[in-house]
Protein backbone atom coordinates (compact mmCIF):
# COMPACT_ATOMS: atom_id res chain seq x y z
CA UNK A 1 0.00 0.00 0.00
CA UNK A 2 1.03 3.47 -0.72
CA UNK A 3 0.59 6.34 1.76
CA UNK A 4 0.21 10.13 0.95
CA UNK A 5 3.82 10.60 1.22
CA UNK A 6 5.44 8.40 -0.96
CA UNK A 7 4.19 10.72 -4.23
CA UNK A 8 6.00 13.59 -2.57
CA UNK A 9 9.11 11.69 -1.95
CA UNK A 10 9.43 10.50 -5.38
CA UNK A 11 8.74 13.72 -6.81
CA UNK A 12 11.81 14.91 -4.68
CA UNK A 13 13.90 12.19 -5.67
CA UNK A 14 13.57 13.09 -9.25
CA UNK A 15 13.65 16.64 -9.23
CA UNK A 16 17.29 16.38 -6.86
CA UNK A 17 18.40 14.12 -10.21
CA UNK A 18 17.04 16.42 -12.47
CA UNK A 19 18.37 19.77 -10.91
CA UNK A 20 22.02 18.37 -10.39
CA UNK A 21 21.97 17.11 -14.78
CA UNK A 22 20.64 20.75 -15.54
CA UNK A 23 22.71 22.79 -13.33
CA UNK A 24 26.18 20.20 -13.68
CA UNK A 25 25.68 21.86 -17.74
CA UNK A 26 25.91 25.65 -16.62
CA UNK A 27 29.24 27.20 -17.05
CA UNK A 28 31.11 29.19 -14.64
CA UNK A 29 30.53 31.99 -16.73
CA UNK A 30 27.31 32.30 -15.54
CA UNK A 31 27.45 31.13 -12.12
CA UNK A 32 26.32 34.55 -10.16
CA UNK A 33 23.06 34.31 -12.38
CA UNK A 34 22.74 30.77 -11.66
CA UNK A 35 22.70 31.14 -8.02
CA UNK A 36 20.60 34.28 -8.02
CA UNK A 37 17.87 32.79 -10.86
CA UNK A 38 17.63 29.74 -8.19
CA UNK A 39 17.47 31.71 -5.70
CA UNK A 40 14.35 33.41 -7.06
CA UNK A 41 13.13 29.94 -7.50
CA UNK A 42 13.39 28.45 -3.99
CA UNK A 43 10.83 31.96 -2.86
CA UNK A 44 8.37 28.95 -4.37
CA UNK A 45 7.41 29.13 -0.64
CA UNK A 46 5.80 31.94 -1.64
CA UNK A 47 2.85 29.61 -3.44
CA UNK A 48 2.07 27.94 0.44
CA UNK A 49 2.18 30.89 1.79
CA UNK A 50 -0.36 32.57 -0.12
CA UNK A 51 -2.82 29.59 0.25
CA UNK A 52 -1.99 29.88 4.02
CA UNK A 53 -2.54 33.97 4.06
CA UNK A 54 -5.58 33.69 2.36
CA UNK A 55 -7.54 30.86 4.48
CA UNK A 56 -10.03 31.69 6.51
CA UNK A 57 -9.48 29.67 9.62
CA UNK A 58 -6.55 32.04 11.11
CA UNK A 59 -6.10 32.94 14.13
CA UNK A 60 -4.84 36.41 14.71
CA UNK A 61 -1.22 35.51 15.45
CA UNK A 62 -0.99 32.22 12.52
CA UNK A 63 -2.38 35.47 10.29
CA UNK A 64 0.47 37.71 11.20
CA UNK A 65 2.84 35.06 10.54
CA UNK A 66 1.42 33.72 6.82
CA UNK A 67 1.43 37.65 6.11
CA UNK A 68 4.95 37.74 7.13
CA UNK A 69 5.69 34.57 5.25
CA UNK A 70 4.46 35.73 2.14
CA UNK A 71 6.23 39.28 2.59
CA UNK A 72 9.49 37.65 2.67
CA UNK A 73 8.44 35.06 0.38
CA UNK A 74 8.05 37.87 -2.17
CA UNK A 75 11.07 39.48 -1.40
CA UNK A 76 12.90 36.44 -2.67
CA UNK A 77 11.17 35.73 -5.51
CA UNK A 78 10.73 38.98 -6.71
CA UNK A 79 13.97 40.24 -5.94
CA UNK A 80 15.77 37.75 -7.19
CA UNK A 81 14.51 37.81 -10.92
CA UNK A 82 14.83 41.91 -11.13
CA UNK A 83 18.63 41.66 -10.17
CA UNK A 84 19.49 38.08 -12.17
CA UNK A 85 17.89 40.12 -15.53
CA UNK A 86 20.12 42.77 -14.20
CA UNK A 87 22.77 41.38 -14.56
CA UNK A 88 22.06 39.22 -17.77
CA UNK A 89 21.29 42.20 -19.44
CA UNK A 90 24.56 42.95 -18.83
CA UNK A 91 25.92 39.65 -20.84
CA UNK A 92 26.45 40.72 -24.57
CA UNK A 93 28.72 38.97 -27.47
CA UNK A 94 31.36 40.74 -29.19
CA UNK A 95 30.44 42.45 -32.20
CA UNK A 96 32.59 41.78 -34.60
CA UNK A 97 33.25 45.29 -36.90
CA UNK A 98 33.42 44.14 -40.52
CA UNK A 99 32.26 40.72 -39.74
CA UNK A 100 30.97 39.35 -43.56
CA UNK A 101 30.12 35.60 -42.16
CA UNK B 1 -7.03 22.16 -5.18
CA UNK B 2 -8.73 22.05 -9.17
CA UNK B 3 -7.76 20.64 -12.32
CA UNK B 4 -7.03 24.32 -13.60
CA UNK B 5 -4.68 25.23 -11.02
CA UNK B 6 -2.93 22.06 -11.31
CA UNK B 7 -2.35 22.58 -14.96
CA UNK B 8 -0.48 26.00 -14.58
CA UNK B 9 1.49 23.89 -11.73
CA UNK B 10 2.51 21.38 -14.53
CA UNK B 11 3.28 24.46 -16.24
CA UNK B 12 5.12 26.54 -13.49
CA UNK B 13 7.01 23.46 -13.08
CA UNK B 14 8.11 22.61 -17.06
CA UNK B 15 9.31 26.73 -16.60
CA UNK B 16 11.26 26.25 -13.86
CA UNK B 17 13.49 23.19 -15.41
CA UNK B 18 13.39 24.57 -19.11
CA UNK B 19 14.56 27.86 -17.59
CA UNK B 20 17.24 26.64 -15.68
CA UNK B 21 18.12 24.86 -19.14
CA UNK B 22 18.20 28.22 -20.63
CA UNK B 23 20.67 29.68 -18.03
CA UNK B 24 23.37 26.78 -19.75
CA UNK B 25 24.28 29.25 -22.25
CA UNK B 26 24.39 33.21 -22.16
CA UNK B 27 22.54 33.70 -25.27
CA UNK B 28 19.76 31.71 -23.90
CA UNK B 29 20.22 32.79 -20.34
CA UNK B 30 18.13 36.24 -19.92
CA UNK B 31 15.34 34.18 -21.50
CA UNK B 32 15.95 31.47 -19.23
CA UNK B 33 15.12 33.68 -16.63
CA UNK B 34 12.10 35.48 -17.71
CA UNK B 35 10.80 31.98 -18.14
CA UNK B 36 11.35 30.93 -15.22
CA UNK B 37 9.80 34.46 -13.77
CA UNK B 38 6.75 33.55 -15.76
CA UNK B 39 6.40 30.13 -13.85
CA UNK B 40 6.09 31.65 -10.69
CA UNK B 41 3.71 34.66 -11.32
CA UNK B 42 1.49 32.17 -13.27
CA UNK B 43 1.32 29.41 -9.74
CA UNK B 44 1.12 32.67 -7.76
CA UNK B 45 -1.76 34.59 -9.72
CA UNK B 46 -3.78 30.47 -9.70
CA UNK B 47 -3.18 30.29 -5.95
CA UNK B 48 -4.34 33.65 -5.27
CA UNK B 49 -7.48 33.27 -7.35
CA UNK B 50 -8.39 29.86 -6.14
CA UNK B 51 -11.06 28.04 -4.66
CA UNK B 52 -9.93 28.34 -0.76
CA UNK B 53 -8.78 31.96 -1.03
CA UNK B 54 -11.04 34.49 1.87
CA UNK B 55 -8.50 36.99 2.52
CA UNK B 56 -7.13 38.79 -0.28
CA UNK B 57 -6.32 42.07 1.16
CA UNK B 58 -4.09 40.30 3.47
CA UNK B 59 -2.63 38.27 0.70
CA UNK B 60 -2.17 41.43 -1.69
CA UNK B 61 -0.66 43.56 1.49
CA UNK B 62 2.59 40.76 1.91
CA UNK B 63 2.76 41.02 -1.85
CA UNK B 64 3.14 44.44 -2.29
CA UNK B 65 5.26 44.60 0.42
CA UNK B 66 7.24 42.08 -0.52
CA UNK B 67 7.12 43.25 -4.78
CA UNK B 68 8.27 46.88 -3.68
CA UNK B 69 11.63 45.98 -0.97
CA UNK B 70 12.62 43.05 -3.81
CA UNK B 71 12.52 45.41 -6.83
CA UNK B 72 13.99 48.51 -4.96
CA UNK B 73 16.86 46.33 -3.38
CA UNK B 74 17.24 44.62 -6.83
CA UNK B 75 17.81 47.73 -9.07
CA UNK B 76 20.24 49.71 -6.76
CA UNK B 77 22.47 47.05 -5.18
CA UNK B 78 25.91 47.48 -6.91
CA UNK B 79 27.62 44.81 -8.83
CA UNK B 80 30.45 43.90 -6.29
CA UNK B 81 28.18 43.86 -3.67
CA UNK B 82 25.96 41.04 -5.28
CA UNK B 83 27.01 38.22 -2.66
CA UNK B 84 25.50 40.23 0.15
CA UNK B 85 22.46 40.76 -1.88
CA UNK B 86 21.95 37.16 -2.98
CA UNK B 87 22.64 36.39 1.43
CA UNK B 88 19.47 38.82 1.72
CA UNK B 89 17.69 37.14 -0.23
CA UNK B 90 18.31 33.58 0.57
CA UNK B 91 17.52 34.57 4.42
CA UNK B 92 14.34 35.92 3.43
CA UNK B 93 13.10 32.82 1.67
CA UNK B 94 14.60 30.57 4.71
CA UNK B 95 12.22 32.96 6.96
CA UNK B 96 8.98 32.84 4.65
CA UNK B 97 9.88 28.58 5.12
CA UNK B 98 10.41 28.99 8.85
CA UNK B 99 7.22 31.04 9.53
CA UNK B 100 5.09 28.72 6.59
CA UNK B 101 6.09 25.97 8.85
CA UNK B 102 4.94 27.55 12.06
CA UNK B 103 1.55 28.13 10.60
CA UNK B 104 0.95 24.77 9.33
CA UNK B 105 1.56 23.72 12.63
CA UNK B 106 -0.82 26.36 14.14
CA UNK B 107 -3.61 25.88 11.99
CA UNK B 108 -3.69 22.45 11.35
CA UNK B 109 -3.08 19.26 13.56
CA UNK B 110 -0.67 17.63 11.60
CA UNK B 111 0.16 13.31 11.04
CA UNK B 112 3.85 12.26 12.61
CA UNK B 113 4.94 12.65 8.88
CA UNK B 114 3.38 16.33 8.10
CA UNK B 115 4.39 17.39 11.97
CA UNK B 116 8.13 15.99 10.63
CA UNK B 117 8.39 18.04 7.64
CA UNK B 118 6.88 21.08 9.64
CA UNK B 119 10.00 20.76 12.04
CA UNK B 120 12.14 20.21 9.22
CA UNK B 121 10.72 23.97 7.69
CA UNK B 122 10.96 25.66 10.43
CA UNK B 123 14.86 24.19 11.07
CA UNK B 124 16.31 24.22 7.88
CA UNK B 125 14.31 28.21 7.09
CA UNK B 126 15.80 29.42 10.75
CA UNK B 127 19.18 27.73 9.98
CA UNK B 128 19.51 29.84 6.32
CA UNK B 129 17.52 33.02 7.93
CA UNK B 130 20.11 33.78 10.54
CA UNK B 131 23.11 32.33 8.94
CA UNK B 132 22.51 34.45 5.69
CA UNK B 133 22.42 37.46 8.26
CA UNK B 134 25.74 36.45 9.61
CA UNK B 135 27.26 35.86 6.11
CA UNK B 136 25.60 39.43 4.74
CA UNK B 137 27.04 40.92 7.91
CA UNK B 138 30.70 39.44 7.09
CA UNK B 139 30.05 40.76 3.35
CA UNK B 140 29.14 43.88 4.26
CA UNK B 141 32.53 44.02 6.80
CA UNK B 142 30.24 45.50 9.47
CA UNK B 143 31.55 46.43 13.01
CA UNK B 144 29.95 44.66 16.60
CA UNK B 145 31.52 46.71 19.62
CA UNK B 146 34.27 48.22 17.57
CA UNK B 147 35.17 44.64 15.81
CA UNK B 148 34.90 44.52 11.92
CA UNK B 149 33.12 41.62 11.17
CA UNK B 150 34.39 39.45 7.97
CA UNK B 151 36.87 36.98 9.42
CA UNK B 152 36.60 33.85 10.87
CA UNK B 153 35.79 33.46 14.24
CA UNK B 154 36.88 30.11 15.96
CA UNK B 155 36.76 29.31 20.35
CA UNK B 156 37.47 26.14 21.86
CA UNK B 157 34.79 23.55 21.71
CA UNK B 158 33.09 25.10 18.96
CA UNK B 159 32.41 21.52 17.18
CA UNK B 160 31.33 19.81 20.35
CA UNK B 161 28.64 23.16 21.15
CA UNK B 162 27.19 22.72 17.29
CA UNK B 163 26.79 19.75 17.83
CA UNK B 164 24.89 19.74 21.05
CA UNK B 165 22.80 22.37 19.32
CA UNK B 166 21.94 20.03 16.68
CA UNK B 167 21.20 17.08 18.72
CA UNK B 168 19.22 18.87 21.40
CA UNK B 169 16.92 20.63 18.05
CA UNK B 170 16.48 16.90 16.94
CA UNK B 171 15.45 15.28 19.77
CA UNK B 172 13.19 18.61 20.01
CA UNK B 173 11.79 18.08 16.80
CA UNK B 174 11.26 14.20 17.58
CA UNK B 175 9.07 15.23 20.78
CA UNK B 176 7.43 17.39 18.68
CA UNK B 177 6.30 15.57 16.00
CA UNK B 178 5.66 12.25 17.68
CA UNK B 179 2.76 14.17 19.76
CA UNK B 180 2.31 17.24 17.46
CA UNK B 181 -1.11 18.21 19.04
CA UNK B 182 0.15 17.30 23.06
CA UNK B 183 1.13 19.50 25.70
CA UNK B 184 4.98 18.88 25.05
CA UNK B 185 4.75 19.66 21.39
CA UNK B 186 4.44 23.39 22.00
CA UNK B 187 7.50 23.31 23.41
CA UNK B 188 9.34 21.54 21.50
CA UNK B 189 8.63 23.35 18.41
CA UNK B 190 9.97 26.56 20.12
CA UNK B 191 13.09 24.46 20.99
CA UNK B 192 13.13 23.85 17.42
CA UNK B 193 12.47 27.26 16.36
CA UNK B 194 15.42 29.23 18.70
CA UNK B 195 17.53 26.89 18.07
CA UNK B 196 17.58 26.91 14.33
CA UNK B 197 18.09 30.70 14.74
CA UNK B 198 21.02 30.03 17.01
CA UNK B 199 22.46 26.97 14.75
CA UNK B 200 22.53 29.24 11.91
CA UNK B 201 24.56 31.98 13.58
CA UNK B 202 27.35 29.45 15.03
CA UNK B 203 27.54 27.73 11.40
CA UNK B 204 28.67 30.97 9.58
CA UNK B 205 30.71 32.54 12.55
CA UNK B 206 33.61 30.65 12.11
CA UNK B 207 34.00 30.48 8.49
CA UNK B 208 35.18 33.87 6.66
CA UNK B 209 37.74 35.52 4.10
CA UNK B 210 37.84 33.64 1.46
CA UNK B 211 35.45 30.84 2.36
CA UNK B 212 32.40 33.01 2.22
CA UNK B 213 31.39 31.93 -1.72
CA UNK B 214 31.09 28.80 0.01
CA UNK B 215 28.78 29.58 2.52
CA UNK B 216 26.91 31.71 -0.30
CA UNK B 217 26.32 28.47 -1.99
CA UNK B 218 25.48 26.35 0.98
CA UNK B 219 22.66 29.23 2.05
CA UNK B 220 21.29 28.83 -1.12
CA UNK B 221 21.21 25.33 -1.28
CA UNK B 222 19.47 25.00 2.38
CA UNK B 223 16.68 27.54 1.22
CA UNK B 224 16.03 25.60 -1.33
CA UNK B 225 15.60 22.64 0.99
CA UNK B 226 13.36 24.50 3.33
CA UNK B 227 11.51 25.34 0.71
CA UNK B 228 11.17 21.46 -0.13
CA UNK B 229 10.46 20.67 3.26
CA UNK B 230 7.62 23.42 3.47
CA UNK B 231 6.05 21.82 0.10
CA UNK B 232 5.71 18.55 1.91
CA UNK B 233 4.31 20.46 5.16
CA UNK B 234 1.43 21.77 2.46
CA UNK B 235 1.28 19.01 0.60
CA UNK B 236 2.09 20.71 -2.67
CA UNK B 237 4.48 19.05 -5.20
CA UNK B 238 5.29 22.33 -6.93
CA UNK B 239 7.36 23.39 -3.87
CA UNK B 240 8.93 20.42 -3.19
CA UNK B 241 10.27 20.47 -7.54
CA UNK B 242 11.65 23.88 -7.17
CA UNK B 243 12.97 23.80 -3.82
CA UNK B 244 14.88 20.84 -5.05
CA UNK B 245 15.93 22.39 -8.43
CA UNK B 246 17.57 24.80 -5.82
CA UNK B 247 19.02 22.54 -3.21
CA UNK B 248 20.58 20.36 -5.90
CA UNK B 249 22.08 23.88 -7.63
CA UNK B 250 22.96 25.08 -4.74
CA UNK B 251 24.90 21.69 -3.57
CA UNK B 252 27.23 21.60 -6.93
CA UNK B 253 28.11 25.45 -6.43
CA UNK B 254 29.13 24.28 -2.75
CA UNK B 255 31.42 21.25 -4.06
CA UNK B 256 32.87 23.72 -7.56
CA UNK B 257 33.64 26.46 -4.87
CA UNK B 258 35.52 23.71 -2.61
CA UNK B 259 37.48 22.51 -4.90
CA UNK B 260 38.78 25.01 -6.90
CA UNK B 261 40.07 26.43 -3.39
CA UNK B 262 41.15 22.53 -2.47
CA UNK B 263 39.14 22.26 0.42
CA UNK B 264 36.48 20.19 1.66
CA UNK B 265 32.97 21.28 3.44
CA UNK B 266 34.16 19.80 6.85
CA UNK B 267 37.22 21.85 6.54
CA UNK B 268 35.21 25.17 5.74
CA UNK B 269 33.13 24.65 8.38
CA UNK B 270 35.46 23.85 11.18
CA UNK B 271 36.49 27.48 9.95
CA UNK B 272 39.42 29.60 10.12
CA UNK B 273 41.02 30.25 6.71
CA UNK B 274 44.58 29.78 6.48
CA UNK B 275 44.02 29.08 10.90
CA UNK B 276 44.98 25.16 10.10
CA UNK B 277 48.65 25.93 9.81
CA UNK B 278 51.29 24.67 7.46
CA UNK B 279 52.90 28.05 7.43
CA UNK B 280 53.33 29.75 4.32
CA UNK B 281 55.47 26.82 2.14
CA UNK B 282 58.85 26.74 0.96
CA UNK B 283 60.21 30.91 1.06
CA UNK B 284 61.09 31.59 -2.00
CA UNK B 285 64.10 34.06 -2.91
CA UNK B 286 65.15 35.37 -5.93
CA UNK B 287 65.44 38.40 -8.18
CA UNK B 288 62.71 40.08 -9.14
CA UNK B 289 62.26 41.87 -12.35
CA UNK B 290 60.58 44.90 -11.99
CA UNK B 291 59.93 47.39 -15.32
CA UNK B 292 58.01 50.41 -16.38
CA UNK B 293 54.41 51.02 -17.43
CA UNK B 294 56.23 52.03 -21.05
CA UNK B 295 58.01 48.61 -20.99
CA UNK B 296 55.07 46.76 -20.49
CA UNK B 297 53.41 49.29 -23.11
CA UNK B 298 56.15 47.59 -25.43
CA UNK B 299 55.59 43.90 -24.55
CA UNK B 300 52.20 44.35 -24.75
CA UNK B 301 52.28 45.85 -28.65
CA UNK B 302 54.87 43.00 -29.81
CA UNK B 303 52.01 40.43 -28.73
CA UNK B 304 49.66 38.47 -31.12
CA UNK B 305 47.78 36.36 -27.66
CA UNK B 306 47.35 38.29 -24.87
CA UNK B 307 45.91 36.56 -21.56
CA UNK B 308 44.61 39.19 -19.01
CA UNK B 309 43.77 36.98 -15.27
CA UNK B 310 41.68 39.38 -13.27
CA UNK B 311 41.38 38.85 -9.18
CA UNK B 312 39.47 40.59 -7.16
CA UNK B 313 41.39 42.96 -6.90
CA UNK B 314 40.84 44.26 -10.11
CA UNK B 315 37.53 44.92 -8.73
CA UNK B 316 38.50 46.81 -5.55
CA UNK B 317 40.49 49.28 -7.53
CA UNK B 318 37.91 49.65 -10.03
CA UNK B 319 39.74 48.79 -13.12
CA UNK B 320 37.27 46.93 -14.93
CA UNK B 321 36.73 50.01 -17.15
CA UNK B 322 40.75 50.38 -18.06
CA UNK B 323 41.10 47.05 -18.66
CA UNK B 324 38.35 47.13 -21.28
CA UNK B 325 40.24 50.07 -22.97
CA UNK B 326 43.33 48.43 -22.44
CA UNK B 327 42.04 45.43 -24.16
CA UNK B 328 40.41 47.18 -26.96
CA UNK B 329 42.92 49.19 -28.28
CA UNK B 330 45.08 45.57 -28.48
CA UNK B 331 42.85 44.24 -30.75
CA UNK B 332 43.07 46.92 -32.73
CA UNK B 333 46.36 46.31 -32.84
CA UNK B 334 45.51 42.68 -33.80
CA UNK B 335 46.40 40.84 -30.92
CA UNK B 336 43.96 38.43 -30.19
CA UNK B 337 42.70 39.04 -26.25
CA UNK B 338 41.29 36.77 -23.89
CA UNK B 339 39.88 36.69 -20.06
CA UNK B 340 40.96 33.90 -18.12
CA UNK B 341 39.11 33.57 -15.10
CA UNK B 342 39.69 31.10 -11.67
CA UNK B 343 36.78 29.86 -10.23
CA UNK B 344 37.07 31.44 -6.77
CA UNK B 345 38.17 35.42 -8.34
CA UNK B 346 35.21 37.05 -6.76
CA UNK B 347 33.74 36.91 -3.50
CA UNK B 348 30.40 34.45 -5.25
CA UNK B 349 30.73 31.77 -7.62
CA UNK B 350 31.11 33.35 -11.31
CA UNK B 351 31.44 36.70 -9.48
CA UNK B 352 34.51 37.87 -11.87
CA UNK B 353 32.51 37.35 -14.99
CA UNK B 354 29.62 39.58 -13.93
CA UNK B 355 31.72 42.28 -12.73
CA UNK B 356 33.68 42.17 -16.34
CA UNK B 357 30.49 41.88 -18.05
CA UNK B 358 29.42 45.41 -16.46
CA UNK B 359 32.69 46.83 -17.78
CA UNK B 360 31.35 45.50 -21.72
CA UNK B 361 33.78 42.76 -21.86
CA UNK B 362 31.71 40.31 -24.26
CA UNK B 363 30.79 37.16 -22.83
CA UNK B 364 33.14 35.13 -25.41
CA UNK B 365 36.24 36.14 -24.76
CA UNK B 366 36.00 34.97 -21.13
CA UNK B 367 37.89 31.69 -20.65
CA UNK B 368 37.51 28.86 -17.83
CA UNK B 369 40.18 27.71 -16.31
CA UNK B 370 40.50 24.43 -17.46
CA UNK B 371 40.09 25.81 -21.03
CA UNK B 372 42.88 28.18 -21.39
CA UNK B 373 45.62 26.49 -19.56
CA UNK B 374 45.90 23.55 -22.45
CA UNK B 375 47.15 26.64 -24.77
CA UNK B 376 48.99 29.05 -22.19
CA UNK B 377 52.15 27.57 -23.97
CA UNK B 378 51.17 29.73 -26.66
CA UNK B 379 50.39 32.20 -24.82
CA UNK B 380 53.24 35.20 -25.52
CA UNK B 381 52.28 37.85 -22.71
CA UNK B 382 50.05 36.77 -19.72
CA UNK B 383 48.70 39.98 -17.45
CA UNK B 384 47.94 39.29 -13.85
CA UNK B 385 45.92 41.81 -12.69
CA UNK B 386 44.90 41.65 -8.64
CA UNK B 387 44.81 37.78 -8.59
CA UNK B 388 47.92 36.34 -6.31
CA UNK B 389 46.98 32.89 -5.14
CA UNK B 390 45.35 31.71 -7.78
CA UNK B 391 48.31 32.25 -9.96
CA UNK B 392 50.78 31.20 -7.74
CA UNK B 393 52.87 27.75 -9.36
CA UNK B 394 53.57 26.59 -5.70
CA UNK B 395 49.93 24.72 -5.57
CA UNK B 396 50.83 23.03 -8.20
CA UNK B 397 54.55 22.55 -7.71
CA UNK B 398 55.59 23.02 -3.94
CA UNK B 399 54.41 20.34 -1.48
CA UNK B 400 54.90 22.08 1.67
CA UNK B 401 52.59 25.03 0.22
CA UNK B 402 49.67 25.34 2.56
CA UNK B 403 47.52 25.54 -1.06
CA UNK B 404 49.13 23.02 -2.36
CA UNK B 405 46.55 20.70 -4.76
CA UNK B 406 44.76 23.96 -5.79
CA UNK B 407 44.06 24.16 -9.38
CA UNK B 408 45.73 26.99 -10.71
CA UNK B 409 45.78 29.30 -14.05
CA UNK B 410 49.22 28.06 -15.32
CA UNK B 411 50.43 31.77 -16.04
CA UNK B 412 54.06 31.11 -15.72
CA UNK B 413 53.79 28.57 -18.54
CA UNK B 414 53.20 31.97 -20.56
CA UNK B 415 56.64 33.24 -22.39
CA UNK B 416 56.01 36.76 -20.52
CA UNK B 417 54.06 37.42 -17.41
CA UNK B 418 53.20 40.82 -16.24
CA UNK B 419 52.64 40.89 -12.86
CA UNK B 420 50.99 44.18 -11.44
CA UNK B 421 51.04 44.57 -7.80
CA UNK B 422 51.00 47.48 -5.52
CA UNK B 423 54.37 45.95 -3.46
CA UNK B 424 56.34 41.97 -3.07
CA UNK B 425 53.88 41.65 0.29
CA UNK B 426 52.22 38.36 0.40
CA UNK B 427 48.99 38.15 -1.06
CA UNK B 428 45.38 37.62 0.75
CA UNK B 429 46.43 34.25 2.80
CA UNK B 430 49.94 35.50 3.32
CA UNK B 431 51.51 32.51 1.26
CA UNK B 432 54.93 33.32 -0.77
CA UNK B 433 54.59 33.20 -4.43
CA UNK B 434 57.52 31.89 -6.50
CA UNK B 435 55.88 33.43 -9.71
CA UNK B 436 57.08 37.06 -9.16
CA UNK B 437 60.87 35.33 -8.98
CA UNK B 438 60.26 33.78 -12.54
CA UNK B 439 63.00 34.46 -15.19
CA UNK B 440 60.17 35.04 -18.02
CA UNK B 441 57.73 37.28 -15.22
CA UNK B 442 58.06 40.97 -15.31
CA UNK B 443 56.43 43.38 -12.13
CA UNK B 444 54.63 46.41 -12.38
CA UNK B 445 54.72 47.79 -8.82
CA UNK B 446 51.99 50.28 -8.51
CA UNK B 447 48.58 50.79 -8.00
CA UNK B 448 46.59 48.58 -10.50
CA UNK B 449 44.51 51.22 -12.12
CA UNK B 450 47.12 54.05 -12.63
CA UNK B 451 49.68 51.56 -13.76
CA UNK B 452 46.59 50.76 -16.63
CA UNK B 453 45.79 54.19 -17.64
CA UNK B 454 49.78 54.29 -18.39
CA UNK B 455 49.65 51.71 -20.52
CA UNK B 456 46.63 52.59 -21.90
CA UNK B 457 47.97 56.48 -23.06
CA UNK B 458 51.22 55.14 -24.28
CA UNK B 459 48.79 53.27 -26.85
CA UNK B 460 47.73 56.57 -27.54
CA UNK B 461 50.96 58.54 -27.96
Amino acid sequence: MIDDWFPLALVLLLSIFLGYELISKVPSTLHTPLMSGSNAISGITLIGAISAAGAAHNSGFSQVLAVLAVALATVNVVGGYVVTNRMLGMFKKKEREGDLS
Amino acid sequence: MNTATEIAYLVAAASFILGLRMLGSPETARHGNLLSAFGMSLAALVTFFGDEMENYGWVLFGIVIGAVVGVVAARLVEMTAMPEMVALFNGSGGAASLFLGWVVHLSTSPNFFTASTVIMAVFIGGTTFTGSLVAWAKLRELTLAGKRLGGAYTFPGQRAINMGVLIIALLGGVVYAADSSGSVAAGGLAVGILLSLLFGILLVVPIGGADMPVVIAVLNSLSGLAACAAGFAVENAILVVAGALVGASGFILTTVMCKSMNRTLVNVFAGGFGATGGGAGTVVDGVVQPIMAEDAYYLLEAADSVVIVPGYGLAVAQAQHVVREMSDLLEKSGADVRYAIHPVAGRMPGHMNVLLAEANVPYDVLAEMDDINPVMGTVDVCLVVGANDVVNPAARDDECSPIYGMPIIDVDRARIVIVLKRSMGTGFAGISNPLFFRSNTRMLFGDAKTSLQQVVSEFKD
